[in-house]
């Protein structure tokens, strides 16, 4: 697999103030790495209700073209509130390995 | 052609700052620096200057608003002392960060407590390691140039960083001087126009005050500190040209009587005027004694310190401020510490003189040279003394 090119290299490529000059390129940026633990849905006592797609507060929970809810890797921190919220008891926190 | 006046150096700096068109102010009245805002309320006020004049209500929202309307592409000027300068800390460094060029006057005064409204340099030490570009002037006509240098200097593509100028409270705010005014011509043919690296409009989407994480944050410090040790090439270059433009002469360490001086005094601010008296004093009695005025204090002029101190056996550091439980004034440990890996180095005492108004006297500054040349034989005990202190 092609090394990720790391930006900045070194602190001379570094923007003057670190000011972003490309609108939208925090999507670039992928908070995934920061997760400790991954939720996992169950599709068996998923119910479709869409309460963990509201509460994401990374908004990296969509919806399937089947009507189930799950979080896009890339993105999820992590966190637990979708699972604190999903009341049907869907979604579990798995420990990353 | 420049105006000879005789005006409050408060009033002139804020005359000296209208001739450079700033485009926003925002500031809160704090003794001893309130006569530069409120003048430059008059003058917006009386339509001679285009500019948005921003009453706040505190110090953190002035400098937050020069803060926004430099990012958004005005050229923005605030003025502030003490516990009001004390009061930005929280924008400070992020000013520099950002690299937005805002002009910030600094009357110096005394932090509290105890609460006192009078001068010493207590309060820009206080945001000494912040990243901005740090100046002094020593009287009136210094503040007029040096004013109108440093939207320059800030400005710079090159240097794109915050300023501050430094005036001594009292001893030159309310002070009334004759000095010479340029004209608006002279003033705009020396200082373009504002050009920003990028502005906050929503036709062109930038981001300003971004998140830094581990993984970039030591390389944006280090690219923060180069910046602003390089500025001293764009300074340099714009006093020259204010030479040029202006025939008066500014270089980071200004040399008074230094041919031949044995002991030499550091000073900062106004004190330098009336320690140049004492020096040329004790010149005429033989003693060889030299001045040497510190304008630049950040980036701070190595090089022209360890010049400037070449034959000199005693150099006595004056500070206006304390570092307490530290190692003497912060200049004088700054001055130390540059010239500790010297060969051939003075030694280098400290006197902290000047508190929270304390007068300072053609004859503290001749008593001071008397322990310099004593110390030329026996060297001091202690590192640091607050000069005058009582039950001492
Ligand atoms: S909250 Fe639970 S039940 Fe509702 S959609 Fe999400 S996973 Fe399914
Ligand atoms: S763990 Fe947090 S970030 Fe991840 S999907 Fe659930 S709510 Fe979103």
């Amino acid at each position: 697999m092609e090394k990720k090119k790391k930006w900045p290299e070194g602190w001379q490529d570094v923007n003057p103030g670190l000011m972003v000059f490309r609108p939208g390129s925090a999507r670039e940026y992928q908070t995934g790495s920061w997760r400790a633990d991954r939720p996992v849905f169950d599709e068996s006592k998923c119910i479709r209700c869409g309460v963990c797609y509201i509460f994401c507060p990374e908004g990296c929970i969509s919806q399937d073209e089947r009507g189930y809810f799950h979080a896009d890797l890339d993105y999820c921190k992590g966190c637990g509130i979708c699972a604190h919220e999903c009341w049907p008891g869907a979604i579990t926190m798995v420990e990353e390995g | 052609m420049s105006k000879r006046i005789g005006m409050e150096i408060a009033l002139a700096a804020a005359e000296a700052v209208a001739l450079c068109r700033p485009e926003v102010i925002a500031a809160y009245p704090i003794t001893p620096n309130t006569h530069i805002p409120e003048h430059l309320s008059d003058i917006v006020a009386d339509g001679r200057l285009d500019a948005e004049f921003i009453c706040v209500e505190s110090e953190h929202t002035a400098l937050s608003a020069c803060c926004g309307a430099s990012g958004a592409g005005a050229r923005a000027f605030t003025a502030t002392s003490s516990q009001g300068l004390a009061y930005m800390t929280e924008i400070i460094p992020i000013a520099s960060a950002m690299r937005l060029p805002i002009v910030m006057i600094i009357g110096n005064r005394a932090l509290s407590g105890p609460i006192n409204i009078w001068n010493d340099q207590s309060d820009v030490m206080y945001q000494r390691d912040a990243g901005w570009i740090s100046m002094f002037a020593n009287n009136g006509q210094e503040v007029i140039d040096m004013a109108i240098q440093s939207f320059k200097i800030a400005e710079h593509r090159d240097v794109m960083l915050p300023v501050n100028l430094n005036l001594d409270g009292f001893q030159l705010t309310h002070v009334v001087e004759p000095m010479e005014m340029p004209d608006q011509a002279e003033v705009d043919s020396f200082l373009p126009s504002f050009k920003p690296l990028a502005t906050l409009h929503p036709d062109k989407v930038v981001s300003m005050g971004t998140l830094g994480l581990p993984d970039i944050f030591n390389e944006s410090m280090k690219a923060k500190d180069e910046v602003l040790k390089n500025s001293r090439k764009v300074i340099l270059d714009v006093w020259k040209e204010w030479k040029q433009q202006f025939g008066r002469t500014y270089e980071p360490i200004e040399s008074c009587r230094m041919k031949g001086a044995e002991i030499a005094l550091v000073s900062m601010g106004s004190m330098g005027e009336t320690a140049e008296v004492a020096v040329d004093e004790l010149r005429k009695q033989g003693v060889p004694v030299g001045l040497l005025k510190l304008r630049l204090w950040r980036p701070f002029p190595f090089q022209d310190l360890k010049k400037a101190v070449k034959g000199v056996k005693v150099l006595v550091v004056l500070d206006r401020a304390v570092s307490f439980g530290g190692p003497g004034g912060p200049a004088f440990s700054e001055v130390r510490s540059a010239l500790y890996n010297e060969p051939d180095k003075p030694f280098v005492m400290n006197e902290i003189i000047g508190l929270g108004g304390r007068d300072v006297r053609v004859e503290d500054f001749v008593e001071i040279i008397g322990k310099a040349q004593k110390a030329l034989k026996t060297k001091p005990k202690e590192d640091y003394e607050i000069y005058g202190v009582r039950g001492s």
